[in-house]
């Protein structure tokens, strides 16, 4: 087990040693700190000092390795917009985005997984026939479509919701805000949190029907049945469990692309968080954030990647005896 | 002997496309309490779908169509399905083929053998787990307590089929259908399981239905057989008259195709032909264009079961001469 996590926790640091590289690239080569940080008006002098500062004229490997380095303690230095340390912009912005990030998952596993079971274990019924219609339709509108037409239906016809924001927060300890403490967090989050579950509610429930219909007709579910276990133990438990490999897998790597989901849901409901801070910073190659932002993004895939090696080992003890070599 | 298990005029249809099609036609047989039937017949003659009416898990689109299934004097096809389930493992057990895919591979077979315990007994946490360990025990795995938490991978094969018979057995159904348990095991554990499971069913009084390909096992193991012949009984009777004296011409044809009794029924040497299939069976007997003593009444009128010497058989012309002896 140690040596399982431990191997994948050393897989990981090229991965993000690279994701560096690359985060480090766009700071140092795209666009001119140096310009950008002086202004119009400068001398030389100016120039020269404000090079050497910045360790710009330092060897490319030490330049590096210093951002790295620094990136490591939390550092990406200031926003050119706004000027203030990227960092704190950043921890700012991340309780909304996950807020919003988790919350979505969590009503898509929520309503996903037993509506997979069902629609699997009854795929003639009339009501899972409508459902896969409707998660057909989920699947192929674009989610800023989706936001759009909640806007349109809950703000602007039925005045229900709140269109944009966060509504109000409350501050929890020095750092995070949250706002599924207030009415208004709720209810702003509402909208937001169901665009960005839809997608990937639709996408859950067809895999885990899939794996569902395909673990049913196995020989081990056909013994259950012949052993006399109960509907429900066997398509909940023998059945559900069997699927849940594949089924984690691909909510990995959905959660991987939620990054790009909440950008894009943020956007849509000028959510104040980190998707909605990238797509400022763009705007006006506001270099630091982005480059910290592109590291941050590669941090969380390569988390996402290492809780679904967890939970793999969790579920399937077929790996367990592999990786710890032998064992009975 | 009053019968335990009674199927009667069993028919079973898959409807399909173009047209029903009539996989078990007017099956009968019945099998008394603490007998073993066994059951051959060549790949597709419904052994395994009427293994699977009796037990109630016919996959659908295929329906009993016709007839009644008896246990001990109670229709059973009928019942509603939560009672079949009860009935299930519990009255009825049943053992697969391949030990490789019938174990859940997530979950500890001690696990699987308290959960199918407590479904159909009272019985606390620990006694379901002591009842477990001596199930283990009786199919002779070794360290029965310590392998409670092992999973299916870690045993072999013939190991896994142990365990599987434990399963059937483990709330003590009066009968277990045994649906080719050896043909996916290596030869040397095959004699192993079929000694163990008639050991443990003779212990416990379970009769079973023996299907197999395996006319050695057959004559050291059962009691009587019904040779079965596309999805019709051809034969049934005691297991030596049948072997020594059958009645049914295909009978005659298995039988003296395998002289030893040693080898398999894959394949007919002596018979001519195959067997029709489903969508184009013969008018009258299904066997009468393979069958050298057929006559006009074969090919007009389908024969039922009658008494044919000490066996009884589905032929108008049967054979009266012994093969052996
Ligand atoms: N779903 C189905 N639809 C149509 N026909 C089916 C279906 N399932 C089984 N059959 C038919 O029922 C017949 C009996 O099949 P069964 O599995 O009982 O044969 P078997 O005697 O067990 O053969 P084997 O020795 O190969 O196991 C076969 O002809 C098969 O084609
Ligand atoms: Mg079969």
């Amino acid at each position: 087990m140690a040596s399982y996590i431990g191997s994948r926790l050393l897989q990981a640091i090229p991965v993000l040693a690279l994701i560096g590289l690359l985060s480090f690239a766009l700071f140092a080569y795209v666009g001119d700190p140096v310009t950008i940080m002086l202004g119009q008006d400068y001398t030389d002098a100016q120039r020269i000092a404000l090079v050497h500062t910045l360790g710009l004229d330092r060897p490319f490997y030490i330049q590096y390795l210093r951002f790295l380095w620094a990136a490591l303690h939390g550092n990406f230095g200031n926003s050119y917009r706004i000027a203030e340390p990227v960092s704190t912009l950043i921890a700012q912005r991340a309780p909304a985005t996950l807020e919003l990030a988790l919350t979505g998952t969590f009503i898509s596993v929520l309503i996903g997984i037993p509506m997979g079971v069902i629609t699997g274990i009854w795929p003639r019924a009339a009501f899972s026939r409508v459902f896969m219609v409707i998660s057909l339709i989920g699947v192929s509108l674009p989610v800023f479509l989706t936001g759009i037409l909640l806007i349109l239906l809950f703000s602007v016809v039925l005045g229900w919701l709140p269109s944009f924001g966060r509504g109000s927060v409350v501050h929890i300890g020095a750092w995070w805000t949250t706002g599924l403490l207030t009415v208004s967090g709720l209810k702003s989050l509402i909208l937001p949190a169901t665009t960005l579950a839809l997608f990937q509610m639709t996408l859950i429930v067809r895999l885990v029907r899939a794996e569902m219909l395909e673990v049913l007709r196995t020989d081990y579910i056909k013994f259950a049945r012949a052993r006399g276990l109960k509907t429900r133990a066997i398509n909940f438990g023998h059945a559900l469990k069997n699927t849940l490999v594949p089924v984690i897998t691909i909510i990995g790597l959905q959660l991987g692309g939620l990054v790009a989901f909440t950008l894009v849901t943020e956007t849509v409901f000028q959510w104040p968080g980190l998707g909605l801070l990238f797509v400022q910073s763009v705007a006006v190659a506001d270099i630091p954030v982005m480059s910290a932002y592109l590291m941050m993004v590669g941090v969380v895939f390569v988390t996402i990647n290492l809780i679904v090696d967890l939970l793999y080992f969790a579920v399937d003890p077929r790996l367990r005896v592999r990786r710890s070599g032998g064992g009975r | 002997m009053a019968a335990l298990l009674e199927v009667d005029r069993l028919c079973v249809e898959f409807p399909t496309r173009r047209g029903v099609l009539r996989a078990l036609d007017h099956v009968s047989l019945s099998i008394a309490a603490g007998e073993v039937l066994g059951v051959v017949g060549e790949s597709g003659a419904g052994k395994s779908l009427t293994g699977a009416a009796i037990i109630g898990l016919l996959e659908p689109p295929g329906r009993i169509a016709k007839g009644e299934i008896r246990l001990e004097g109670r229709r059973i096809d009928n019942l509603p399905p939560s009672e079949m389930r009860r009935l299930r493992g519990r009255r009825i057990g049943a053992i697969f083929q391949d030990p490789l895919t019938t174990l859940n591979p997530l979950y500890t077979i001690g696990r699987q053998l308290v959960e199918t315990i407590q479904t159909h007994l009272p019985l606390s946490d620990a006694d379901a787990r002591a009842r477990a360990v001596s199930w283990l025990e009786q199919v002779g795995i070794p360290g029965a307590a310590d392998r409670l938490f092992s999973y299916p991978h870690e045993f072999s094969g013939g190991m896994r089929q142990r365990v599987v018979i434990a399963l059937a057995l483990c709330a003590e159904p009066q009968l277990v259908i045994a649906d080719e348990p050896t043909t996916a095991l290596d030869v040397s554990v095959q004699a192993q399981i079929i000694a163990l499971l008639k050991r443990l069913t003779r212990e416990h009084g379970t009769s079973v239905m023996l299907v197999t390909h395996d006319m050695g096992v057959i004559a050291e193991t059962a009691d009587r057989v019904a040779v079965m012949y596309a999805g019709r009984v051809a034969e049934l009777g005691p297991v030596a008259s049948v072997i020594q004296e059958p009645a049914h011409p295909y009978t005659a044809g298995l039988m003296a195709s395998i002289p030893a009794l040693d080898r398999r029924v894959t394949r007919l040497a002596q018979i001519d032909g195959s067997m029709p299939r489903l969508n184009a069976m013969p008018p009258g007997c299904a066997f009468h264009p393979r069958c050298a003593r057929a006559v006009a009444q074969c090919m007009a009128e389908q024969p039922g079961l009658m008494a044919a010497g000490r066996t009884e058989a589905a032929c108008w012309v049967p054979v009266k001469e012994a093969l052996h002896g």
